[in-house]
């Protein structure tokens, strides 16, 4: 009558085995290859490679103290880049903090991007937001929030709202392995299926949510199972293979295209750098776990496949990485010397018009003499 | 909330038993026919889930009406509020705006316990990007409610549930009752009342009994409590010299301690006596009729504060 709740679980299930393209010796397994054009893989290939330099970058920045505070995705990068892919114009991204990116992909200017890490006058959210929260409204991403989980909701609604203007938009809204302990979790899940809404719901599971393994988040034996008592198609796809990431999101959104409601995906993956650069990982993480993971490298396997089928090359490698470095450096050096947002900036859009407190506020501001540097 | 629907076909009303239920309290009666399951959306019990859904739906453009069967229980959603609705157009630089209605009935009703009598709105009045409303009327429940529905901003709109069977004339040509005005639902020369919601009407009942004594009493409704009209206070203060500020809640901190603030900086040269505030005693709401009735405020209470500010000015010449 009581039985284990693992004993019928599968190894065959989409939501308890691992959807897989790449192969080790960089192929792609026949049998579950998507056709993905080879200039797609090689734009892929770039967005990833850029992503890495940038983080590398703006950690750096961190450690010398010209920005304070950054979250990198590194480990992580075929998630995001296969969304910014995958996701059409029309689409809504709900990231949380591994796929700032995406809006990169969708067309954003590195140089707001990287404005927003600074907080200075050239960033389009004024300075108001930490780094790693950046939003653009242009290519339909919002700015993830702080508490963990309040996007996933918020992804559905919007999603809802999609539905409702019956276009065919989809939203992906983005947890991590340890949101789906959150409320809003379950929240969404509950209403992406009583709504039937066009939503693709992706946690990555980097197995840490800071120093905690998703072995103490959960028992459940993977997350994507956890799909299925919400009656939500769910699958589990090895989150650092970019062709296996965009076959599974593409099928999703297709799915809520055509009405079918909701998808759930686990995307397995692995954080290979610190939670942010406010945390230790050696701390509470073995070497070793984190070398084995190094070898499953999600930019070395697009590369290694990408070589095998003749698309990039020693010559091509060296030339990506000399563009991309060239260009991030002359974007960080062009938004450092950028000035500080203007004093009363402080209270334009607390409203969508100035209240009559903001006035008061506005006028004992402006009374103070500003400080030397402002 | 029919007309602006009628209106605006953004608008939509989601929350539990909103729709086939009619609302917990009637309030959307009629709306589910008129309507449909599009417009009338009933949920999962899940405020913080429909709250978070309402506020993506309204930053890609729909206009979300969301009802908590009771404002307690925005307890499980004030992240959505505090952290999102609030926030959002200000962290977005001005990208994103959020214009949503979040309302239900607020503070006590009857003998439903602690955990069911909150003066909510104590809490969210602090909050930059918020508008906060508490009508006392029909016709201000009415135009208030346009008003929220049609503003930009997330607009959080205090019911009553003791207020709902209130009935009074509504002017056929009534449309928005523009926030951060007050009301004055009385005039008088000893003594300003400020009040909101329900405790207007208990202000406009201990301003009788007082008349009877010789005391003359001025009431401000304020409506709105953020934007607050702060004008409207302080010219009462300054004709009747005297402020006593009646809300339920508890009395640390809060709307009252805002109001007190500002009349003591602002009419200060006018004060005969210090600002006095009369709210629910600073414990948990009891469940027992007696007990619950003594901790809400009650003319009596209000009455004895107006005379201690009246007798103070009167005691020193």
């Amino acid at each position: 009558m009581i039985q284990e709740p693992h004993a019928t679980l599968r190894d065959s299930d989409p939501d308890v085995g691992l959807f897989t393209v790449l192969r080790e010796d960089g192929s792609a397994d026949p049998a579950t290859d998507p056709k993905i054009p080879t200039p797609r893989l090689v734009l892929a290939y770039r967005h990833m490679r850029r992503l890495r330099q940038l983080d590398a970058r703006m950690i750096l920045l961190q450690r010398q103290g010209r920005v304070g505070f950054y979250g990198a995705c590194t480990g992580q990068e075929a998630v995001p880049i296969a969304t910014g892919l995958v996701a059409r114009p029309d689409d809504w991204v709900f990231p949380a903090l591994r796929e700032q990116s995406v809006m990169l992909v969708r067309g954003f200017p590195l140089r707001q991007f990287v404005a927003q890490v600074f907080g200075n006058s050239g960033d389009v959210l004024k300075g108001r937001q930490m780094p790693s929260h950046p939003s653009g409204k242009q290519v339909h991403q919002v700015s993830w929030s702080s508490c963990i989980g309040p996007q996933i909701p918020q992804a559905v609604g919007a999603a809802w709202a999609m539905k409702q203007a019956k276009n065919e938009a989809v939203a992906f809204g983005f947890s991590g392995d340890g949101a789906t302990s959150q409320p809003d979790f379950h929240a969404a899940m509950t209403f992406a299926a009583a709504f039937k809404a066009p939503v693709v719901i992706v946690c990555q599971n980097n197995h840490w949510s800071i120093s905690v393994p998703t072995a103490r988040q959960t028992a459940s034996r993977t997350i994507a199972v956890k799909g299925r008592a919400y009656g939500i198609p769910s699958v589990r796809v090895d989150g650092n293979d970019l062709l296996a990431m965009h076959a599974v999101l593409e099928r999703a959104a297709d799915r809520a295209r055509r009405g079918e409601g909701p998808t759930f995906v686990e995307a397995l993956t692995y954080r290979i750098g610190a939670h942010s650069t406010s945390d230790d990982p050696t701390r509470y993480r073995t070497d070793a776990e984190v070398e084995s993971w190094k070898k499953k490298d999600p930019v070395d396997r697009l590369a290694r496949h990408l070589r095998k089928i003749g698309a990039i090359d020693d010559a091509s490698e060296k030339q990506l990485d000399d563009e991309l470095g060239a260009e991030i450096a002359e974007v960080i050096k062009a938004v450092e010397e950028l000035p500080p947002p203007p004093r009363l900036s402080l209270f334009d859009d607390v409203y969508a018009e100035p209240t009559w407190n903001l006035r008061e506020q506005r006028e004992l501001l402006a009374a103070i003499p500003p400080a030397p540097s402002h | 909330m029919i007309e602006e629907m009628e209106r605006d076909e953004r608008v939509f009303l989601m929350g539990e038993e909103v729709g086939h239920y009619q609302g917990a309290y009637k309030v959307s009666e009629g709306m589910l026919e008129k309507f449909g399951e599009r417009r009338v959306v009933d949920t999962p019990i899940a405020e913080g889930g429909f709250a978070g859904v309402g506020v993506g739906a309204a930053m890609v453009g729909l206009r979300p009406i969301i009802e908590f069967m009771t404002w307690n229980f925005s307890a499980v959603a004030f992240d959505q509020i505090l952290n999102n609705a609030a926030k959002l157009r200000q962290m977005s630089g001005g990208q994103f705006n959020c214009p949503i209605v979040f309302r239900g009935p607020n503070a006590s009703a009857r003998q439903v316990g602690s955990q069911h009598s909150h003066a909510m709105e104590h809490f969210y009045a602090t909050i930059p990007g918020v508008k906060v409303v508490a009508p006392a009327f029909v016709d201000d429940a009415k135009g208030l409610m346009k008003a929220a529905i049609r503003d930009d901003n997330p607009v959080l709109v205090m019911e009553s549930e003791t207020l709902y069977s209130l009935k009074g004339e509504i002017a056929d040509d009534l449309d928005v009752v523009p926030m951060g005005k007050a009301r004055l639902v009385r005039e008088g020369a000893d003594c300003t009342i400020v009040s909101y919601s329900r405790m207007t009407h208990v202000a406009v009942e201990a301003a009788a009994a007082l008349e009877k004594e010789k005391i003359s009493v001025e009431i401000v409704d304020l409506r709105s409590l953020r934007p607050l009209d702060e004008d409207a206070i302080v010219a009462s203060v300054q004709k009747t010299h005297r402020c006593v500020v009646v809300h339920e809640g508890w009395p640390y901190g809060g709307v009252g301690a805002e109001v007190a603030d500002r009349v003591q900086r602002l009419a200060f040269d006018w004060l005969e006596a210090p600002v006095l505030r009369v709210a629910t005693l600073d414990v948990p709401m009891p469940y027992n009729a007696k007990l619950e009735q003594l901790c809400m405020p009650q003319p009596d209470r209000v009455i004895a504060a107006v005379k201690r500010v009246v007798n103070r000015g009167r005691g020193r010449g």
